[in-house]
């Protein structure tokens, strides 16, 4: 029972209740463990990750890469920009080869979906799935959900309204999955052209109006709009979106509750969120920062217990 | 299994209290010593010394669990993953006379864990070991108890349970020895 059920952390969607409950506990540990003087335990001294990313990121990769030294494991970095792919190496050729250095683990973010699902089929190293795509960002969503845990004492009953782009997002979706296996009521809120035309499948509710959708929630998470992905106009300009898709302080202050305004970064200040509330105290983006490196390093503990030594 | 009481629960309370004089004979009023026990059972070992040591002191002791989980040696030679306890050490070990705490000594490994563990939170002035039952004759590494409440020599095969009226509803030590074969 308390062990994972997969090898492989490829998507929220192939977890149970239970492995998430897992992560979160083991999760708290490791959070006891990252506030003491010396932020570092000897567990996984004799495991190598190498960290592949094959699309641009700062906090996932510095998250991991924190993650990982402070279980001690040895840690390599790849990123697609200054590496052989630009050659015109296949996906496999290249994590085959970086295995045979003796790697155990992989982190890898990709711009296809599918890619981590993929890679976990044909090598022989466990995999975390760090994006893929527009498909899942598995540990976004475990900290995310991790942090309502911390703020509101449970997910299970809470309402979270997810706001954006829904269509591009592969956080959305993972936290979709990740808030109703835990129990908690979820409402998705954007502009038509970006909410997937299929999304009432998922059980979740869908709302236009912002003010309506914040009326609603107990949480509210803010996504960012992914200007690298509108390769066609999904809206008339930033300051039309802004305008009604942007959480202001004027917004909240008019709520008769005070609802938990969370963002996965990296923030458009002004677009999708005003600086006086990723500022203000309902704001817990900078918890789910310090809580991503506790959750991804519970997600490496667990899955680094799998692998067996002749 | 064959169960043989080893202390009962009035010899349980006298072992104690003899280990609460004998802590006070070394260390004084506590002014600059902390307990720190291991998790998970070592931790009932020093709420009962907190109890008993505050009544004779008439003062505060300081406490807190140390969970080793992360630096056990046996990971991932197990079928499961270890599970951590909760650690709670909210005071500075830097300088202070730290007594770790726990219920059964045997191979050490647990030891040498709670010493790497320890050495996570600061420098200790000096660190002592406390230990309810010694059982001699496993010892895997070279480590020493400080103070001992029982010593038994035990075979490999057998177990030891340390059992709390909190917990089990009695007091007490018991020795379990496999049936022979004849």
């Amino acid at each position: 029972m308390d062990s994972l059920s997969v090898d492989h952390l490829i998507g929220i969607k192939d977890l149970t209740k239970n492995d998430i409950e897992l992560i979160f506990k083991t999760a708290d540990a490791f959070k006891e463990v990252i506030n003491r003087p010396i932020k570092k335990v000897p567990s996984l001294r004799d495991i190598t990750i190498a960290n592949l990313f094959f699309e641009n990121s700062t906090r996932t990769r510095l998250s991991f890469e924190l993650a990982e030294k402070r279980l001690s494991s040895d840690v390599v970095n790849f990123s697609a920009a200054s590496s052989s792919v630009k050659k015109g190496e296949t996906l496999i050729d290249t994590v085959n080869n970086i295995l045979s250095m003796k790697v155990d683990m992989v982190v890898m973010r990709h711009p296809n979906p599918g890619a981590a699902k993929f890679l976990s089929e044909r090598v022989d190293a466990r995999v975390v799935n760090a994006g893929d795509g527009t498909h899942e960002h598995p540990t976004q969503a475990l900290l995310d959900s991790y942090s309502i845990r911390e703020r509101l004492g449970e997910v299970a009953g809470k309402k979270v309204v997810i706001v954006g782009d829904i269509l591009h997002s592969r956080v959305a979706l993972s936290n979709i999955y990740c808030l109703q296996k835990l129990g908690a009521e979820v409402m998705v809120c954007g502009p038509t052209t970006l909410i997937p035309k299929y999304i009432h499948e998922l059980g979740v509710k869908v709302e236009h109006n912002l003010q309506k959708a914040l009326a609603w929630c107990d949480v509210a998470n803010m996504l960012r709009i992914q200007l690298e992905r509108q390769d066609i106009k999904y809206f008339p300009s930033l300051r039309e979106y802004s305008m009604q898709y942007g959480l202001t302080k004027e917004i909240l202050d008019s709520l008769d509750k005070k609802i938990v305004v969370m963002h996965p970064g990296p923030i458009n200040r002004g677009v999708e969120i005003t600086s006086d509330v990723a500022d203000s105290e309902q704001a817990i983006i900078l918890q789910q920062v310090e809580n991503g490196v506790a959750v991804r390093m519970a997600v490496i503990y667990l899955l680094a217990s799998k692998i067996k030594r002749q | 299994m064959e169960r043989q009481v080893i202390l009962n629960s009035r010899h349980f309370e006298l072992t104690l209290n003899r280990l609460c004089y004998q802590l006070i004979e070394i260390h004084n009023d506590f002014s600059n010593t902390v307990l720190i026990g291991l998790q998970p059972r070592g931790i009932n070992v020093v709420t009962r010394l907190k109890k008993q040591l505050e009544s004779i002191l008439g003062k505060e002791i300081i406490c807190g669990n140390l969970d080793i989980t992360f630096y056990r040696d046996d990971f991932r030679r197990r079928e499961t993953p270890l599970i951590p306890s909760a650690t709670n050490i909210d005071f500075v070990i830097e300088g202070k006379n730290v007594v770790l705490v726990d219920d059964v000594l045997y191979t050490g490994r647990t030891i040498r864990s709670g010493l790497d563990a320890l050495l996570a939170f600061g420098r200790p002035e000096k660190v002592e070991l406390l230990t309810l039952i010694d059982r001699r004759f496993k010892r895997d590494l070279p480590i020493q108890a400080d103070y001992i409440g029982k010593t038994v020599d035990t075979l490999i095969s057998e177990r030891v349970s340390v059992e709390w009226e909190e917990i089990e509803g009695e007091d007490k030590v018991v020795l379990f020895t496999p049936e022979s074969n004849g």
